[in-house]
């Protein structure tokens, strides 16, 4: 915790810092000025990625949200995404588990591969893409059903445990890698929706663990939670690293600094600049990412 | 990760599933259709034939010494009354068929003719006296309700008789029998017989008894849904009075009819039968769906307008009345149309108060006996001789095409004058 | 003076009074500043004269009939009101219609009678004559005094209009207590005569009355199990049908269907709705049932020609819409979020339906199940057009059953008295049916308000 509090007051001062410069000197030359961007900056390329998207672009209808975007995630790694509001964050990650089929209007184009296998082609199973790729929402939405047959309700369809004392088995190691199951265990056939907000977000992580999937995608996890609860959830998400690829869509900058490896930074649809998450919060490559990161909007 | 096999294996079974999920529903929503089809073809089948009647082509004598008148009688209206129309219409019978001897075949004969076209050769001749002469009268009169099943559905029923058929026949082949528009459905009223029944007098019924139910539940329902939207307190008596708005409008349609009995024909005395307590009943129903949707279109009027007019100086009843309730309107009348239709297709709360009897002449006001449409409907569904089945489909094809009309006036207010704020 | 003569009168000195006080206001405009338009001062008298004037008409027309039937019993010596009821009730009758026809009576009572009728009647119109002229000049005078423009017009006529509009909105109120009250009212009669024991849990049904005078309700049994038994046979059949179709019909056009295919679907499936039930009852009596019956004979079953089956089917098909447009609002109402939930997780669609949205929208259905149920309980025209009049006590589909509101129908479209247990019986029976219906429908609105509170 005190090292995270550091970092918080390091990247700060630095913030602070880089203000008073811009202001006085025009330290600017080596930045990327353009407001069209043209080319995203920085390391959004790996070598065996967990998951590889090239020339991403979405349209809702008419209006297109996402602009070209080439992106890799690695594997085991917790890469952040932010940018101002509504400039496609979300709408970039719903595509990587094809949450945006369930929207009418939606169009995706572009190459999105998992572990090279193109998810958007014919044969691919959304289904069986879900079950590799899960995703926890902004606002917790449990079932209507009690804490066990929240967490169960995934191995449930998908049959994955063979008998009772298997599932029995898959529901509270799902629950104590969320870090829930010893505020629950007593009452495990009580309603989901009885929990508390942060409660209720953990089970909803629960829930999805309980699928083992490989890539689990979080849509502003705690931005509906009280900084208590945020801060569980973060630590989860440190721990979860060790089993799981994990993209995050944060609003919140230090959020992103905490818990994750690379940032990507989205402006209006396109992908600016992606790189080591120290490095883009101390030395952003463009003048887009030093606007936002300096708070000079968003 | 293994748990990738396991999953692929369960997709084949669970796809399947999906698949026949969807399957049921299509099914479910097909079957209502086809049900309303079904439905629809059986009264368009039904009724067809009413819509045609047989006629059949008479010379009928009217010199004056059929007429049995004196040289010099005054053609006055009590004369030309008093003549034996019938008896003319059977000799007419006799010349075009002067084989038939024996007394038994001649009533089969006279059978062939309905037996109100006495009634329409009167009316001619009272109305034109010149017709009297040595020329006979040339006219088609309506058969009687057997012949005219018989002929336009060619089945034999008990109802008809061989040498009927063979009388048929003969007429058949000197174009003396036709069928064509059944003009009596629309002019006349209610009658014993099937060839001269028609559905005037409920159409008139029905007219008089939704004037009272427009008349009284459009200005209590849009006044009381004011009342509750713009001026109703938050209190108990108020929750109380939405309360029994909802209820009323799902209390069975009978219950209502006790009501119109107890209270408005045994207490008030108003008469039975009449619109007057037909429309009071009726609105009684209408009222809960009229104040429901005025309250919704007076809700959909934004807050915008009346603080601006309240800004002007206006005060708050001068606001809902110049402003918010001509926005409304719309709204308001759609749903009064779709209030109307409903209490257009009433039947049972009627039954109890009395339009149920037997009603000839043409109610021409709010306190004569009248029936209405859907009461004339069930009543002639109960009679046996089948021309009544397709009187009773041809009803309901008019009432339903009221209805339809009623509808798709209220959808083409709603989509045209509707604003979308 | 009749009451359509007065009613012009009140009309005529209205309008006077209205043009008077407007005018007067207007005059004294130029002196002084109004507090309201001339227009309100105009409308304040009219209504000085006229309501006033209208609402005693209006009473006065209510209640007259039974303050006339009042006089002539009083007028009528100890011995022709000692008769029994019926006696009474004939002799009185045959005086309105003596009074109706305007012909002379022989009887000397019955002339007294109608001597006493006249004068009663005639008093109250002149009594009334006299008001409606004075509440009417009354507000012209005081059009024209000076005290006229000191009054806040439009205030007061703003409030004569908000009381107008709250009554109208008790009228609602007034309609139940007047259902709960006839009903109740004439029921308590039935119940002096026939027993509520016996009359709710009696097993047979054959209501004949009394021929003779002296025989009080004893011949008839007023047992309404068969009743119940056959309205619930009828509409468990009508609910086996539409809640099955009605729901499914309602997932698939809310979850798969396309938009244009549900366009075209959803009204089609209301036109059933607005389908009167007395053209159900038509295709049901002279369709459905013969064409069950000849099936069933071909089968080698015995179908009555008026079988529980055809009439419980097509009032199944009249109810579908009641369950596809409630539990189609309450599908809908589930959040997105939670189908977001299942579907994440890799559920297929029907999964999310089957397991996730239809147990959360569980009350909402129920409830709409249950009104579609109420529904079913009250239909009318269908059953009396279809179903039968034994009151049969049998669970048999295939055998013609009858029901609360045949009994009801039939009790009262016949030529009988009023008063005979026969005729109250009825009333008995609509107790019954309110009570239930309002019962389910309170239970099945409070579900469904609950339901949306939990996701609003």
């Amino acid at each position: 915790m005190t090292t995270q509090v550091n970092g918080l007051d390091s990247l700060a001062l630095r913030a602070d810092d880089m203000a008073t410069q811009n202001n006085s000197e025009n330290l600017t030359a080596d930045k990327h000025q353009d407001v069209e961007v043209l080319e995203t900056i920085g390391e959004n390329i790996l070598e065996n990625p967990k998951f590889s998207t090239r020339n991403v672009n979405v349209f809702y209808g008419e209006k297109q949200a996402i602009f070209d975007a080439s992106l890799d995630i690695g594997q085991n790694e917790v890469i952040a995404l932010i940018g101002p509001s509504g400039c496609g964050k979300s709408t970039y990650l719903r595509a990587l588990n094809r949450m945006n089929d369930t929207i009418d209007s939606c169009r995706v184009s572009g190459q999105l591969k998992l572990d090279g296998e193109d998810i958007y082609d014919k044969k691919m199973d959304p289904v069986l893409l879900r079950a590799r790729v899960g995703m926890v929402f902004q606002k917790p939405n449990p079932f209507p059903k009690s804490i066990y047959d929240n967490v169960a309700y995934g191995p449930r369809i998908h049959g994955l445990a063979k008998n009772s004392t298997d599932l029995d088995e898959i529901v509270i190691t799902s629950l104590e890698r969320a870090g829930l199951f010893n505020e629950v265990k007593d009452r495990l056939t009580a309603p989901g929706t009885g929990l508390s907000g942060g409660q209720q977000q953990r089970l909803c992580i629960a829930r999805t663990i309980a699928v083992s999937p490989e890539v689990i995608l979080m849509d502003e996890p705690a931005s509906a939670l009280d900084p208590i609860a945020t801060a569980i959830i973060e630590e989860l998400i440190d721990e979860l690293r060790e089993n799981y690829t994990i993209a995050i869509v944060t609003h919140s900058m230090q959020q992103a600094a905490r818990v994750s490896q690379r940032t990507a930074y989205f402006h209006l649809g396109k992908l600016v600049e992606v790189g080591e998450t120290n490095l883009i919060f101390t030395n952003p490559r463009h003048q887009l990412t030093e606007n936002y990161i300096t708070g000079k909007f968003g | 990760m293994n748990n990738t096999e396991t999953v692929k294996n369960s997709l084949k079974k669970r796809y399947a599933r999906e698949k026949r999920f969807q399957l049921y529903g299509r099914m479910a929503v097909w079957t209502g259709f086809i049900f309303l089809a079904i439905l629809l073809f059986d009264i368009i089948t039904k009724a067809t034939p009413a819509f045609q009647a047989t006629e059949i082509f008479l010379d009928i004598p009217l010199d004056p010494v059929t007429l049995e008148l004196q040289a010099d009688t005054q053609l006055d209206e009590e004369t030309l009354r008093a003549i034996d129309y019938a008896g003319l219409i059977k000799k007419s019978l006799r010349q075009a068929f002067p084989e038939v001897k024996k007394r038994k075949d001649k009533k089969l004969l006279y059978k062939l003719v309905s037996s109100g076209a006495e009634f329409k050769l009167r009316d001619m001749v009272i109305n034109n006296p010149q017709l009297i002469g040595n020329k006979p009268l040339s006219l088609w009169v309506l058969a009687d309700d057997d012949v005219d099943t018989f002929y336009k559905l060619e089945t034999v029923t008990s109802r008809i008789k061989e040498q009927q058929i063979g009388f048929i026949d003969k007429l058949k082949q000197d174009d003396r029998i036709r069928t064509s528009f059944n003009t009596t459905f629309f002019t006349h009223s209610d009658s014993r017989e099937p060839e001269q029944a028609g559905i005037r007098g409920a159409l008139m019924g029905s007219f008089w008894t939704l004037l009272v139910t427009l008349l009284i539940s459009l200005p209590v329902g849009i006044a009381a849904a004011v009342y509750l939207e713009e001026f109703a307190p938050q209190n108990k008596f108020t929750d109380f009075i939405e309360i029994n708005i909802n209820n009323l409008a799902a209390v069975p349609s009978i219950v209502f009819g006790l009501l119109g009995l107890a209270v408005f024909i045994n207490f008030f005395g108003i008469p039975r039968s009449a619109p007057l307590i037909g429309g009071l009943v009726l609105s009684l129903m209408t009222l809960p769906t009229i104040i429901i949707s005025s309250r919704a279109a007076l809700k959909s009027v934004p807050p915008s307008i009346k603080e601006a007019a309240l800004g002007l100086g206006a005060s708050h009843m001068q606001t809902v009345f110049h402003h918010v309730l001509p926005l409304a309107m719309p709204g308001i009348l759609t749903g009064a149309i779709i209030g109307m239709a409903q209490a257009l297709g009433e039947t049972a709360p009627l039954l109890m108060i009395g339009m149920v009897a037997f009603i000839v002449d043409v109610p021409g006001g709010f306190l004569d006996s009248a029936t209405v449409l859907p009461v004339q409907i069930y009543l002639w569904s109960d009679s046996p001789e089948r021309a009544f089945t397709a009187l009773t489909a041809a009803t309901i094809l008019v009432l339903l095409g009221f209805l339809a009309v009623m509808n798709a006036i209220a959808i083409y207010l709603r989509k045209h004058f509707e604003r979308r704020w | 003076m009749n009451a359509s003569a007065l009613i012009f009168i009140i009309i005529g000195l209205s309008l006077i009074s209205y043009f008077s006080g407007r005018h007067r206001a207007s005059v004294s405009a130029k002196s002084q500043t109004l507090i309201a338009l001339p227009k309100h001062y105009g409308y304040m008298t009219a209504i000085w004269s006229g309501l006033p004037a209208l609402l005693l008409i209006i009473l006065w027309a209510m209640f007259k009939p039974a303050y006339l039937h009042e006089q002539i019993i009083q007028s009528l010596p100890a011995s022709v009101i000692l008769q029994a009821q019926d006696q009474l009730d004939l002799y009185v009758n045959s005086i309105n219609l003596a009074i109706e026809n305007g012909e002379p009576v022989e009887d000397p009572i019955m002339q007294k009678a109608m001597e006493s009728y006249q004068v009663a009647d005639s008093n109250s119109k002149w009594i009334l004559t006299t008001l409606v002229f004075v509440i009417g000049l009354s507000g012209i005078i005081f059009s024209l005094t000076g005290a006229l423009t000191k009054v806040q017009a439009r205030v007061k006529v703003e409030k004569v209009i908000r009381i107008f509009l709250m009554l109208c909105s008790a009228v609602a109120i007034v309609t139940t207590i007047g259902i709960v009250l006839s009903v109740l009212f004439e029921a308590l009669r039935f119940f002096e005569a026939v027993s509520f024991f016996d009359f709710v849990f009696g097993t047979t049904w054959s209501p004949q009355t009394a021929i003779r005078v002296d025989q009080v309700g004893s011949s008839g049994s007023f047992g309404a199990i068969p009743l119940f038994v056959g309205t619930i046979l009828i509409s468990l059949i009508a609910l086996i049908i539409a809640v099955p179709i009605g729901l499914l019909s309602a997932i698939y056009l809310s979850e798969y269907a396309s938009a244009k295919f549900r366009a075209i679907a959803k009204p089609a499936l209301e036109v059933l709705a607005g389908i009167p039930t007395v053209v159900y009852g038509f295709f049901a009596a002279l369709t459905v049932a013969p064409f069950i019956r000849d099936v069933g004979q071909s089968i080698g079953l015995t179908v009555a020609s008026e079988s529980a089956l055809a009439a419980g089917i097509v009032m199944g098909v009249m109810i579908i819409p009641f369950v596809s447009s409630l539990s189609d609002d309450v599908i809908n109402a589930v959040p997105q979020a939670m189908r977001d939930g299942s579907l994440g997780l890799g559920a297929t669609q029907s999964e999310t339906i089957k397991q996730v949205i239809i147990p959360a929208a569980l009350p909402g259905i129920v409830g709409g199940v249950l009104l579609a149920a109420s529904r079913a309980i009250g239909e009318t025209m269908i059953v009396v057009m279809a179903a039968g009049l034994s009151a049969k006590l049998t669970a048999n589909p295939l055998e013609a059953v009858t029901t609360v509101t045949v009994q009801i129908v039939t009790l009262l479209t016949g030529d009988q008295e009023f008063d005979s247990p026969k005729t109250l019986a009825a009333f008995a029976l609509g107790l019954m049916l309110f009570v239930t219906t309002l019962v389910l429908n309170v239970f099945a609105l409070h579900i469904v308000r609950k339901y949306r509170e939990q996701y609003e």
